[in-house]
């Protein structure tokens, strides 16, 4: 019977690999098959007069990509560029290309589903509506990004 | 045989035919005895009539055969041009471009048969041939002419009895197929099939007849090969073996239901023959005859239409039909087809070399004076020439004469003529202004917005005219031409011209300016509120226009390729809109200007001058910046402060004055310093950032880094 569950009698868990990023003393995972690039801080052009949470611009192999700060999207104080803040070039299917601050990129983990958690929506704080789930990995605890609703033109409520 | 091969340039071809078409009427209709214009537009009914037929159209086909009957007749003499033949015409064309839009969208031509058209053309035409007998005479006039071959078939039958099956010679598989399905019961048919040596498009027809056996029946092997029929290599006749559970009788009836067959002879045939034929293992005698055959059978074919042309009236119209075709074929080998996305990709390609020269020329200015090596800056020289040429070659590539957009006007005035019942015309000139395809391809919605607005809004009712003693019959004029860097597409009537204070009233009642906004304002700013969203000063909301769309859509629509619209207007003598549009959408000659530290570019076309003005020379009229520049007065914009930015200048120091223009108006535009001239590639900031109306792109510099491209005309 033991042997049985341990088997999975068939039942064929999920497996995702996230991309496990820092912002200030959180760890967050995105989907692996979003990113595209993970480049080094550079320049970013400053845009005058769009969205705050968008820094500006950047210049990718010769294509002009906006970046996005996850700290102001996400209500968190503003970015501190580091050496090893990076930016995560993110393509949502055939969508553009966007790039994405964080703090540091750490490592790839494999989550199955059995290992993730929902988690209640709070609408008072600002960072569960980005989350659908959180991810338990060697004791830490990895916030699951929902990099649609990120990038998405929805703001939140 | 695969039609889909040739849906493309069917697709093509009808297009050009429906235009030719739909010009031709527009000038019969002017012209009613206009001769040559009837057999241009016999030729092209015709011509479309074969090709709906063979790409099995059948739908398409019925339709342009019955308005081929009625300019057969009225080619003939024996019916006059009339309005509301013109009218049924006219709505036959737009059928048939439903279905071509249906053909194009999905391959299939959709299931309107468009009963209504065809019952009005044959009913014209009853009426037209007269009274009684006409009644008669008119449907008997289409089955007559294929009633005719017919009638003579069996007279020319006899001779051919017998068929030429016979002369197929069979390889072993195909003899053991023939057999093995005679052995199970199937009938083997011999079949030999005979056209009208006046039909210009035998292969058509032939591939009518293979499908139509095809569908009741295998065709086993036929002579000439299917390859050599598709290729026309063949006289007027072809064979074939076919097994088929059905009746001989029937099969003969399907083939002979395509038109322009003479007749087709068909028997059953003894397969225990096939089975001699491939114990002797050859069958020399059959072999020999058939090549004999097919060989001269091109430059036969060609002859033989020609020596018949003489003949009869309907060979010369035959003859007629194929000759555009032939002339047509040297032209077609000097162009090529290009799909627009190799276009783009080839468009690309050359910003990149463009952006790799910028670095270069940027990696050997930051070297010092002294080591900068002759021969290396000659070279780049050259590099900037070559690529600056390459651009214009790929521009010049993806140009397009307006044309295409603006030759499907004069009917749409046509019909805006009866539905708003007031007489005009339109002047076009300029069709022949090239843009960029893709600019070509969008500006046709504007274009007709604005001139149903002339027709509508702008031209009076006729009797109005007369009043005012202007001349009965509106005048619409479409003009285009090249300005510099720009092409400018002008839309003017003379009718009764925008009443501003009309155009007032309407704003305060609609809340959109209040009366104290509306005292100050001047005249032109009043008619900009007319580009706002919702709002149109229609009195009547009709069919046409005035549903409050309008000239906002065609600002938007024409500010999304980077153009601008203006208009001018004399309030009883007209209005005149004016689009201006930019060469090239994807490079550009631009001045690279420095504003807090940042770079920016401004496009070259909307610089005016560039003036160097002492900081007391800025004077305030009503709290806002001015300055006089050759006795004009011009409103300042400092950039730094559009641009929430600081500017890094003395505030005493001499101001950098970019003076930029659109269309009348001016505007200096205050920067830190000038950078200089450089040719840049404009990129997109993509569809994530938005709310920034002022930057209207962004582009790569020679050193990698982003430069925002500044709309010079979100600023005056």
């Amino acid at each position: 019977m033991t042997e049985e569950n341990i088997l999975g009698t068939g039942v064929e868990y999920e497996k995702i690999q996230y991309m496990v990023i820092r912002l200030g003393d959180e760890h967050y995972g995105i989907d692996i098959k979003y990113i595209d690039n993970i480049v080094r801080m550079q320049h970013i052009t400053r845009v005058p007069k769009i969205q705050n949470y968008f820094k500006g611009v950047i210049n990718l192999r010769g294509e002009v990509i906006p970046v996005m700060s996850l700290r102001i999207k996400m209500g968190l104080p503003d970015d501190e560029y580091t050496n090893i803040t990076r930016i995560v070039i993110i393509k949502l299917e055939s969508d553009a290309a966007i790039g994405i601050l964080v703090d540091e990129v750490k490592e790839v983990v494999t989550l199955d589903e059995t290992c993730i958690d929902k988690v209640a929506y709070d609408s008072k704080d600002e960072r569960t509506n980005y989350i659908t789930g959180v991810g338990k990995n060697n004791g830490g605890l990895i916030s699951l990004l929902d990099m649609h609703l990120i990038i998405g033109e929805k703001e939140p409520s | 045989m695969d039609v889909s091969q040739y849906l493309e340039i069917f697709i093509d071809e009808t297009k050009e035919h429906i235009q030719s078409l739909s010009d031709q009427l527009m000038i019969l209709e002017q012209e009613p005895d206009n001769e040559d214009c009837i057999n241009e537009i016999f030729r092209a009914a015709h011509s479309l009539k074969g090709m709906a037929g063979t790409m099995g159209y059948k739908r398409m086909q019925n339709l342009t055969h019955d308005m081929e009957n009625v300019f057969t007749e009225v080619r003939n003499g024996n019916m006059k041009v009339k309005s509301n033949l013109i009218d049924v015409l006219f709505q036959g064309l737009d059928a048939l471009e439903q279905y071509l839009t249906s053909i194009q969208e999905t391959s299939d031509e959709g299931t309107n048969d468009n009963e209504n058209i065809i019952k009005a053309l044959n009913q014209i035409l009853e009426e037209e041939l007269g009274g009684g007998d006409g009644k008669a005479a008119a449907p008997a006039a289409a089955p007559a002419a294929e009633a005719a071959p017919a009638a003579e078939a069996p007279a020319a039958a006899p001779a051919a009895d017998g068929g030429k099956w016979d002369q197929i010679k069979l390889d072993e598989s195909q003899a053991s197929v023939l057999s093995a399905a005679a052995a199970q019961g199937q009938n083997v048919y011999g079949i030999t099939v005979y056209i009208q040596e006046s039909c210009i498009l035998k292969a058509a027809r032939a591939f009518l007849v293979f499908k139509a056996i095809e569908e009741m029946g295998e065709v086993v092997v036929s002579n000439p090969s299917s390859q050599d029929i598709e290729d026309e290599k063949f006289e007027f006749d072809f064979s074939m073996y076919v097994i088929s559970a059905e009746p001989i009788d029937k099969l003969i009836a399907a083939a002979k239901s395509v038109s322009e067959i003479e007749n087709v002879v068909g028997q059953a045939v003894d397969t225990s023959k096939f089975a001699a034929a491939e114990d002797t293992g050859e069958e020399p005698a059959p072999e020999a005859e058939s090549k004999e055959e097919t060989k001269p059978a091109p430059a036969a074919a060609g002859a033989k239409t020609e020596a018949k042309s003489g003949d009869s009236k309907q060979a010369a119209a035959a003859a007629g039909g194929a000759a555009p075709k032939k002339t047509g074929k040297p032209v077609a080998n000097r162009t090529v087809r290009v799909d627009i996305e190799k276009l783009d990709d080839l468009m690309n390609l050359v910003s990149e070399l463009i952006i790799a020269k910028n670095s270069l020329v940027s990696a050997t200015t930051s070297v010092a004076e002294g080591e900068k090596n002759q021969a290396v800056n000659e070279q780049i020289e050259y590099l900037e020439s070559v690529t600056t040429n390459l651009h214009e070659s790929v521009m010049k590539v993806r140009m397009v004469p307006i044309e295409s957009v603006v030759q499907k006007f004069p009917r749409m005035i046509r019909d805006l003529q009866k539905k708003l019942d007031k007489k005009m015309e339109l002047y076009m000139s300029g069709e022949e202004t090239e843009l960029d395809r893709t600019v070509v391809d969008e500006i046709g919605d504007p274009l007709m917005h604005l001139l149903r607005n002339s027709a509508d809004h702008g031209l009076e009712p006729n009797d109005v005219r007369v009043e005012r003693g202007k001349p009965e019959v509106g005048s619409i004029i479409l003009n285009a031409y090249q300005d510099g860097n720009n092409v400018v597409i002008e839309v003017q009537d003379d009718g009764n011209g925008i009443d501003v204070e009309k155009v007032k009233a309407k704003a305060i009642e609609r809340g959109t300016i209040t009366a104290d906004q509306a005292a100050v304002m001047s005249d032109k700013e009043i008619i900009d509120l007319l580009f706002l969203p919702s709002f149109s000063t229609a009195k009547q909301v009709t069919d046409v226009s005035g549903r409050g769309v309008g000239l906002d859509v065609v600002k938007s629509k024409i500010e999304a390729l980077g153009g601008d619209v203006s208009v001018k207007t004399t309030l009883g003598e007209g209005s005149t809109f004016t689009i201006r549009l930019p060469l090239t959408l994807a490079i550009i000659q631009s001045l690279m200007v420095e504003v807090g530290g940042e770079k920016y570019a401004i496009a070259l076309g909307s610089i005016d001058t560039i003036e160097d003005i002492p900081a007391s020379a800025v004077k305030l009229v009503q709290a806002k910046e001015v300055m006089q520049l050759r006795g004009n007065v011009i409103p300042l914009v400092r950039l730094a402060d559009v641009l929430d930015t600081e500017s890094l200048k003395d505030p005493n120091e001499n101001l950098v004055v970019v003076v930029v223009k659109k269309g009348d108006s001016q505007a200096g535009v205050v920067v830190d310093n000038l950078i200089g001239q450089q040719e840049i590639v404009i990129k997109s900031l993509g569809k994530y950032i938005n709310g920034s109306k002022i930057i209207s792109g962004a582009t790569v510099l020679g050193d990698g880094e982003v430069a925002l491209i500044v709309d010079a005309n979100v600023l005056l």
